[in-house]
């Protein structure tokens, strides 16, 4: 199964995987009216000291906590994706004390968020279509 | 082989997914004395809020019993096990067998004894979808509502009623809210939050009589209201076993398939006592994540195949009109402490591993500090100092990371 990857040592802290998921997950059709003067909910973040960079979305656990954990029944894994079901989620933050990545966050809604692999965007991760230097790529491992 | 289950909430769903996982064949019947599709029990304070409602408030989806083929045996009542039968005695005189039970039974509102209590003519407990519809029947824009117990349950029936009612009034024993999971600062903190949204707060007192609508409290104080909420505690549902000879403490005595002294019968959530792997104690540990894991577990072993170990720990996410709180493990050792403003953070470690955490306000990624728990991960491996100002994963090893976000696989 095709997953997010991680190259580290290829990571240049661009941050250009945020906003390619942030707009990817905006709904808008042009990135200035998604992106401009808003704060940005990536499903993807970097993760820095300076010198070391990295990014980090969800792993889509073989045996994941924030679903089994869920009190709502709102998260759920379906072939392989792990999804919430914004709908349902009443936001009580129990995914968030469970997720050993930190890759839960709450959208503006108050309903969680989180890195569902585009698979309603055309299937290839957006975050890993613009990353320009191969740190994050979309493949078996 | 034939499965019953006991229950129809987190506990008794984790089984029937636990049994389908491996056996796909077995009959599985569900006994519940509720009659709703299963539901999520926390969720019935969001409900009184309008924050979810009865069709999304389903733990599962509408064709979750069909999907595994489940019978269900709704409105009924278990009042034994025929341990040498093999069966359950329904109370309506019915008897269903069984090759492997699973009592899921959860547990029941405990109510101390308050003298008058008989004469309060609006009392309610707050513990399932029916305590909540008939609270919610009872309330009026001016009702004064007196809850007893400034725990999980009812600072949450409080929050899910502020806005539809005149004035909530809560009292609990114990000089601090929320006792059971926080620490005296932690308590402050979400204390002086609740009284900004309203809620009052009488501490360090109990109810002395009850006449009427009138509390006499030990401090002296009387108190009228219209409504009565009580949430004192629950007490875990222990006597089907109990009564059949089965091994009982506070809770079910169960191992670590959850199975208990009975052959052939398991138990799991609310009704059981668990290891609790922070403070190596067998404790209550009544919370839905770990009544779904344990009856996860107890269905994986009843249908023969091999469950995961337990690893059950204190753990609770909670909020409060915006005011998040998460908690987890056992709060002993050295402790880190960080405070701006309402953002409070405490961590508890010694002996190179972390114990538990109490974090309010700002939250993010606290599941990193409850990994560290879980999985024991010694601290010495990582950079405590920046994953306790922070939690993150540059703090962890380079190994880690290349394992986990980058797929390595170090065991070959």
């Amino acid at each position: 199964m095709k997953r997010v990857y991680v190259n580290e040592e290829w990571c240049l802290g661009c941050h250009l995987c945020e906003y390619n998921c942030a707009f990817a997950n905006s709904g808008k059709k042009d990135m200035a009216s998604a992106l401009k003067n808003i704060k940005i909910r990536p499903n993807i973040r970097v993760e820095t000291d300076g010198k070391i960079c990295f990014a980090v979305s969800c792993r889509h656990c073989d045996e994941p906590f924030c679903v089994s954990n869920c009190i709502s029944g709102a998260l759920t894994k379906e072939e392989g994706i792990i999804k919430i079901e914004r709908e349902k989620c009443v936001g009580c933050y129990t995914c968030v004390l469970s997720c050993p990545y930190g890759c839960i966050t709450p959208s503006e809604s108050g309903a969680m968020q989180k890195c569902e692999l585009c698979a309603n965007n055309g299937g290839v991760p957006a975050c890993v279509k613009g990353c320009p230097n191969n740190a994050i790529v979309f493949e078996e491992r | 082989m034939e499965y019953v289950i006991i229950g129809n909430s987190a506990a008794a769903v984790g089984a029937v997914e636990g049994i389908r996982q491996i056996d796909k064949e077995g009959k599985i019947t569900l006994i519940s004395n509720e009659t709703h599709h299963t539901y999520s029990r926390p969720l019935i304070s969001y409900l009184l809020q309008g924050k979810t409602d009865r069709q999304r408030m389903k733990y599962r989806p509408d064709s979750f019993y069909e999907d595994n083929v489940c019978i269900t045996l709704f409105g009924k009542n278990a009042t034994e096990i025929d341990r040498e039968g093999k069966a359950i005695v329904l109370e309506d005189g019915g008897r269903i067998p069984y090759g492997k039970l699973l009592v899921a039974a959860g547990s029941s509102p405990f109510i101390p004894p308050m003298p008058g209590i008989e004469t309060v003519p609006k009392r309610f407990s707050f513990m399932s979808l029916d305590d909540a519809e008939a609270l919610e029947k009872a309330l009026f824009p001016q009702a004064r509502v007196l809850i007893v117990g400034a725990g999980l349950i009812g600072l949450k029936c409080a929050e899910g009623i502020e806005d539809r009612v005149g004035k909530i009034t809560v009292i609990d024993l114990a000089p601090r809210i929320l006792s059971s999971i926080l620490d005296e600062e932690g308590a402050h903190i979400v204390q002086e939050h609740l009284e900004k949204c309203g809620i009052e707060f009488r501490l360090g007192v109990s109810v002395k009589t009850f006449a009427g609508v009138r509390a006499e409290l030990t401090n002296g104080e009387c108190l009228d209201f219209d409504i009565l909420v009580t949430a004192v505690g629950v007490r875990p549902n222990i006597s089907l076993v109990k009564d059949a000879g089965g091994k009982t403490d506070k809770g079910i005595v169960v191992d670590e398939f959850m199975q208990t002294s009975i052959p052939d019968v398991y138990a799991a959530g609310d009704c059981v006592m668990s290891r609790d792997i922070t403070s190596g104690m067998d404790r209550v540990l009544a919370l839905l994540p770990n009544a779904y894991a344990g009856g996860r577990i107890a269905g994986i072993a009843m249908a023969g195949g091999e469950p995961p170990k337990p690893k059950m720990m204190p753990m609770n996410a909670i909020g409060f009109f915006g005011l998040h709180i998460l908690t987890a493990g056992t709060y002993e050792g050295d402790v880190f402490e960080m405070r701006e403003g309402s953002n409070y953070k405490k961590l508890f470690y010694s002996g190179n591993v972390l114990n538990g955490f109490i974090m309010i306000g700002k939250v993010d990624k606290a599941g990193i500090y409850t990994s560290l728990i879980r999985e024991k991960t010694p601290l010495s491996d990582i950079d405590f100092e920046m994953v306790s100002r922070e939690p993150s994963l540059i703090a962890f090893a380079r190994s880690y990371r290349d394992e986990k976000l980058g797929g390595k696989s170090y065991e070959n």
